[in-house]
């Protein structure tokens, strides 16, 4: 057996060069779609695609530590309608609320939801596809029950909540604002903190982490929860964002999230995936959304480009994957 | 040996009893009681069969998907292979002027392709589960289906194509019908043959499987490819109650399908899980959507229900598990202490 | 002080009504390393569970250094000093050296618990270093062998300041050279001044390390000795309760026509140019150290990993393997070396594990034919000795041994020629370990070939007519019965003698 000293920077060499890759072809396609439409990289264009990105980014960092512990949440569509659509309902009857309460209403729905997904997997032992495929369906039911299958509307929305979406914190949008904080937040909590690594550890080895004393089934219910939370949070900027809050909104939107921590690096079968490799993964998806129809693509082509966006980049983790077994394998003199 | 027989026999019959599939049939008829009570229309036999036919398209892509579940995977995709099929089916005959039989041995045949690239995608890529792979073509297939027919309807098929969806075969609607002999084969395909052995043997214990000499990846790309080919025949019973079709036809049918499934008693772990459960949970389902309807319930209502009753059927068995464990150590510590 | 740093008195765990610990007492003195020995099921592994909390005794007292403890949960076992090493190492294979060291005791910042890596890996260096490893705290997990695993486990303990350490069958997966580093690295731990409680199965290991020995048999207490005052016959009487005189029952049997030649046969990173031939009637032992590709060149053969170079000829024509399948099509038969994971379906019956392989034969296209089934598993289940109250009893019920039995029949509903063996008697109890003997013995003389895979220097020795020995990927020596000893073996296992330490 050759030295590990090289095992190891060939693996560090793989994860670096996933990401380089991302950016390298990041750039490519900015240029190739710069060169048919002039406006894409125009200051207005990029705000708007940064303000799209942010909340694509900001739940997939929330999908991640679901993935990292082996989870899969499909739900996050339906908490962030519902979550969106009840803030939304409470600042057109009161219109004096200040948009932080707004904010704080639509989290907590959002907590609320997650938690309940939470317990469900950990206390309630249920496989994490069944459990979020149920709540989404409940939740999505629940959105159009309470809102009585109506619609809120821009002018039923006081300026001030709109304004959230479209307003800036020292010089930088709101939205693009948040996601940052939000960024810097969880780097800390995942490379610093205990329970951090203790995400990691469920996820890595589910047995050793009981023997070693970590408790699981709380781990599994606060990445719930705070993927819960998230999408919360986001329902709210999602409502204010788009001045409407409907039954169906972001429906669907749970497969974007995945794909992004999915092009981004985070493995399916848990235990691994880094914050840096979520960003590049959510401002690739971003991207190709805004990309696309900016150089004339017909909307109805987008959901089947993505769709093979995501395949390629789930085939192509594989392959990698399978080439760097293999080349270890090959080291090994016989 | 013959008491030891005997023994067997009481237990066998015991275990006959405390099935969870008797737990369905008596839900069943709960619900038809309580439907029968609600509307006057319904207590007689054709009210019933007509209810039936109102979720029995879906049924179908049932019988699959309890293997595919056997197997401990899912196939999420069933949904868009619908919408797929179904589309290309419609545009074959209105702008490629197939006839309408080629167009609906053409929907069967994409259906089974859809199935098939599923199936292969699996096999062929170990490190990405079914739920990934499904997940992918999802998006795919229903994009597809959105470029060739963008966000048009369909329809104007021939007047004896609705005779699939609508018809009856005497006093029996044709759907059952069909669907009868459908559940009859995958019932025996199951429970009778070497293939629904090795199926529940995969389920169990993958690598014990091949090692046993399973052709493991062949069965696995048989029972996607067959999840695609009854996807394909959902629809055209959908395609010709509709009269029309859309690119968001079929929308969410999975989780339709994977409730029934579930809820049947198939386990998600693999494994375990009888047809008839799956079959019983189907029409539970599809009553107590028709129930729902009879009352004038916002139509919304229906899907918390359903996803509500998902995520207990799974959880009721774990929890009844935890329990039994907890008071069998409980009587084991009290014997003990009588010693 | 207390002469006794860990205690344990009357201690009795049930579970489901099942005994697995009755009235059991045990003592561990300061700086000894303690044998804890007994068959399989004999209820270490439960007493290992109680001492470091994963389970709680039903009855009895455990004393910490002469006080009386109540040990909970795993935080608990910790908080006393008592660290574990478990027999299937229980890592983080995503994670770095340093993680799978500290989790669960990070050096964090004082008021913020920001964990602090630099002092971490640092630390973790030191701790490898003192134990002679020489990898990088900072590799993943993951890319470590197993031996060097099991030393991330140790400085696991190490980093905990455990005063008892338990290693549950430490050497189980170990190369004899790893495991003579082990045993270094065990004595220095005991010099240090840590307790050690030891378990294997191996008799080497407790007579190359331990003070003393407590026997377990059947859920029950039956002794302790000195290490010299028990001779091996003894010990073994002591665990089985009865002696074993005749171990192993090989026959003398005429060596037929060759049946399989394996020539050149390679596969990139894991075997390379490997020949050998196999006659009917034969047993053909296969030995080596583990990792030098035994199992590999044995799962190659029967198509579970395709070969890049070579040829394999079964009965004189040259064969291509795929697949298991088609292995078995041709009457290459394989007992897998983990019978739970890979040789049985633990929650069928025995009668449906049995006719698995063999299905296409109890069924008439496609259709099963279940009285078929059930009387040929009944036919074999008799014949091989399975002791379950009948066939339709759970795998997952029957001993280890009963279970490879199991396993065995399954080979037999098939018509095979060629049987390969992978390490047959791993983890059976002693008892069944001679009957399983048997089995092999008669299947040799039923004209199968036979190939068995085995680590265990007595049964190659006593079971096989002819040694294949590998090292690293290669065939290094090949020997008739009667040339065959334990050192000529041993040199070609292990040709390169100088003793560099596990990297």
């Amino acid at each position: 057996m050759k030295p590990t000293l090289k095992n190891k920077s060939a693996i560090t060499n793989i994860s670096r060069f996933r990401e380089l890759g991302l950016l390298v072809f990041i750039i490519v396609l900015s240029v190739l779609v710069q060169l048919r439409n002039p406006n894409f990289l125009s200051i207005e264009n990029i705000n708007d695609m940064l303000r799209n990105t942010a909340i694509l980014s900001i739940l997939a960092i929330g999908m991640m530590l679901v993935i990292i512990t082996r989870g899969i949440d499909l739900s996050i569509g339906s908490t962030l309608a519902l979550s969106g659509m009840i803030s939304a309902l409470s600042v057109s009857a009161n219109p004096e609320m200040h948009p932080v309460v707004a904010i704080m209403i639509g989290m907590a729905i959002g907590l609320m939801c997650g938690s309940i997904i939470g317990l469900l997997i950990s206390k309630g032992k249920l496989p994490p596809i069944i459990a979020s495929l149920g709540m989404m369906n409940a939740y999505r039911g629940l959105t159009f029950i309470i809102s009585g299958g109506r619609w809120v509307s821009a002018h039923q929305m006081p300026a001030s909540f709109k304004n959230i979406a479209t307003s800036s914190i020292l010089g930088i949008n709101t939205l693009f604002f948040l996601a940052i904080v939000i960024y810097v937040i969880f780097f800390y909590f995942v490379n610093y903190t205990r329970t951090g690594r203790q995400i990691y550890a469920v996820g890595s080895n589910p047995e050793s982490a009981m023997v070693s004393g970590i408790n699981i089934d709380k781990i599994l219910w606060l990445v719930y929860t705070i993927m819960g939370t998230l999408a919360g949070l986001c329902g709210v900027l999602w409502v204010s964002k788009f001045a409407s809050a409907q039954g169906d909104t972001a429906m669907g939107y749970e497969l974007s999230v995945i794909a992004a921590c999915v092009l981004g690096g985070v493995s399916i079968s848990g235990g691994s995936g880094k914050v840096s490799g979520v960003i590049i993964g959510s401002l690739l998806f971003g991207m190709l959304d805004n990309a696309l129809p900016m150089i004339n693509v017909s909307p109805f082509w987008q959901q089947a480009i993505q769709g093979v966006v995501i395949l390629v980049a789930v085939i192509v983790n594989a392959i990698v994957k399978q080439r760097v077994q293999r080349k270890n394998l090959m080291r090994r003199k016989v | 040996m013959a008491h030891q027989n005997n023994d067997n026999k009481i237990l066998k019959l015991k275990n006959f009893f405390f099935q969870w599939e008797w737990v369905l049939v008596l839900l069943f008829i709960a619900i038809n009681i309580i439907n029968a009570s609600i509307s006057p229309y319904y207590s007689n036999i054709s009210g019933l069969l007509d209810a039936t036919m109102t979720f029995l398209d879906k049924a179908f892509i049932v019988l699959p998907m309890v293997f595919v579940i056997i197997l401990g995977d899912i196939d999420v995709s069933v949904s868009s292979i619908v919408a797929l099929s179904s589309v290309i089916m419609a545009v074959s005959y209105n702008d490629l002027h197939l006839p309408m039989e080629l167009a609906m041995i053409l929907c069967l045949i994409v259906g089974t392709l859809c199935g098939l690239l599923n199936g292969l995608l699996i096999v062929k890529f170990k490190e990405l589960s079914a739920v990934i792979v499904t997940v992918s073509t999802q998006i795919i297939y229903r994009g597809i289906a959105y470029i060739i027919l963008k966000d048009q309807a369909s329809g104007n098929f021939p007047q004896w194509f609705s005779f699939l969806g609508w018809g009856y075969v005497g006093r029996i609607p044709f759907i059952i019908i069909v669907f009868a002999i459908c559940a009859v084969i995958f019932s025996l395909l199951l429970h009778k043959t070497t293939f629904g052995r090795y199926v529940y043997a995969m389920g169990n214990n993958i690598t014990a499987s091949r090692f046993s000499g399973i052709q493991v990846d062949k069965i696995k790309i048989i029972v996607f490819t067959l999840t695609g080919f009854m996807s394909g025949v959902t629809a055209l019973f959908l395609t010709s109650r509709m009269g029309s079709t859309r690119p968001n036809i079929a929308l969410g049918y999975e989780l339709d399908v994977i409730a029934m499934v579930v809820l049947g008693g198939v386990s998600t772990s693999g494994g375990k899980g009888k047809m008839i459960g799956a079959i019983i949970s189907a029409f539970l389902i599809g009553m107590l959507r028709y129930g729902l309807g009879l009352v004038n319930l916002p139509s919304q209502t229906i899907l918390v229900i359903i996803g509500l009753l998902l995520v207990f059927s799974v959880m009721i068995p774990n929890v009844r598990l935890t329990i039994k464990k907890a008071t069998k150590q409980n009587l084991a510590m009290a014997n003990d202490k009588s010693d | 002080m207390a002469e006794h740093i860990l205690e344990l008195r009357g201690i009795s765990k049930a579970f489901s009504g099942v005994k697995a610990l009755d009235n059991v007492q045990f003592q561990l003195r300061r700086g000894e390393i303690h044998a804890l020995m007994g068959e399989n099921g004999a209820g270490k592994s439960t007493l290992v569970k109680i001492i470091t909390g994963v389970h709680l005794p039903d009855e009895g007292e455990i004393y910490v250094e002469g006080q009386r403890v109540h040990i909970r949960n795993p935080n608990d076992a910790k908080k006393l000093g008592i660290a574990a090493i478990y027999q299937h190492v229980t890592c983080y294979p995503d994670l770095t050296v340093t993680e799978n060291i500290f989790m669960g005791h990070e050096i964090t910042q004082k008021y913020s618990n920001k964990i602090l890596w630099n002092e971490m890996h640092s630390e973790a260096e030191k701790l490898l270093e003192s134990l002679g490893a020489k990898f990088d705290p900072r590799s993943q997990m993951g890319s470590l062998s197993i031996a060097q695993q099991q030393i991330v486990e140790i400085a696991k303990a190490l980093s905990t300041n455990a005063k008892i350490i338990i290693m549950d069958e430490p050497t189980a997966a170990l190369t004899k050279r790893e495991c003579e580093e082990l045993y270094r690295i065990t004595e220095q731990l005991r010099d240090n001044g840590a307790s050690i409680i030891l378990i294997s199965h191996r008799i080497e290991d407790m007579y190359r390390l331990a003070d003393r020995v407590t026997v377990l048999r059947d859920a029950k207490y039956i002794g302790t000795w000195d290490i010299n005052e028990i001779s091996r016959e003894k010990l073994i009487f002591a665990m089985v309760g009865r002696e074993i005189t005749q171990l192993f029952p090989k026959k003398q049997v005429e060596k037929g026509p060759e049946i399989l030649r394996v020539e050149g046969l390679t596969k990139a990173g894991l075997f390379a140019d490997v020949s050998f031939t196999l006659h009917r009637g034969e047993i053909l032992g296969l030995t080596g150290l583990v990792g030098a590709g035994r199992t590999e060149v044995c799962q190659s053969i029967f198509g579970l990993l395709p070969p890049d170079k070579g040829k394999i000829y079964l009965e004189g024509k040259e064969v291509k393997i795929d697949s298991p399948w088609k292995a078995m099509e041709l009457g290459i038969g394989y007992l897998p070396e983990d019978r739970q994971k890979q040789g049985l379906i633990l929650q069928w019956e025995i009668s449906k594990n049995i006719t698995l392989p063999a299905l296409e034969r109890f069924s008439k296209r496609g259709w099963l034919n279940v009285k078929k089934e059930i009387k040929t598993a009944r036919e074999l289940a008799q014949k091989l000795n399975i002791k379950a109250k009948n066939v339709f009893a759970l795998a997952s019920n029957l001993s280890g041994g009963n279970q490879q039995k199991v396993v065995f029949a399954k080979l037999l509903t098939l018509d095979l020629k060629v049987i390969i063996l992978d390490e047959p008697t791993k983890g059976v109890d002693v008892g069944a370990k001679s009957s399983i003997h048997e089995i092999i013995s008669d299947l040799a003389q039923q004209g199968y070939g036979i190939i068995m895979i085995s680590s265990e220097m007595p049964e190659i020795l006593g079971m096989s007519d002819r040694i294949v020995v590998m090292r690293e990927g290669r065939v290094t020596a090949i020997f008739d019965r009667k040339d065959a000893t334990q050192e000529a073996i041993l040199e070609a296992a292990m040709v390169n003698k100088d003793n560099t330490p596990i990297q």
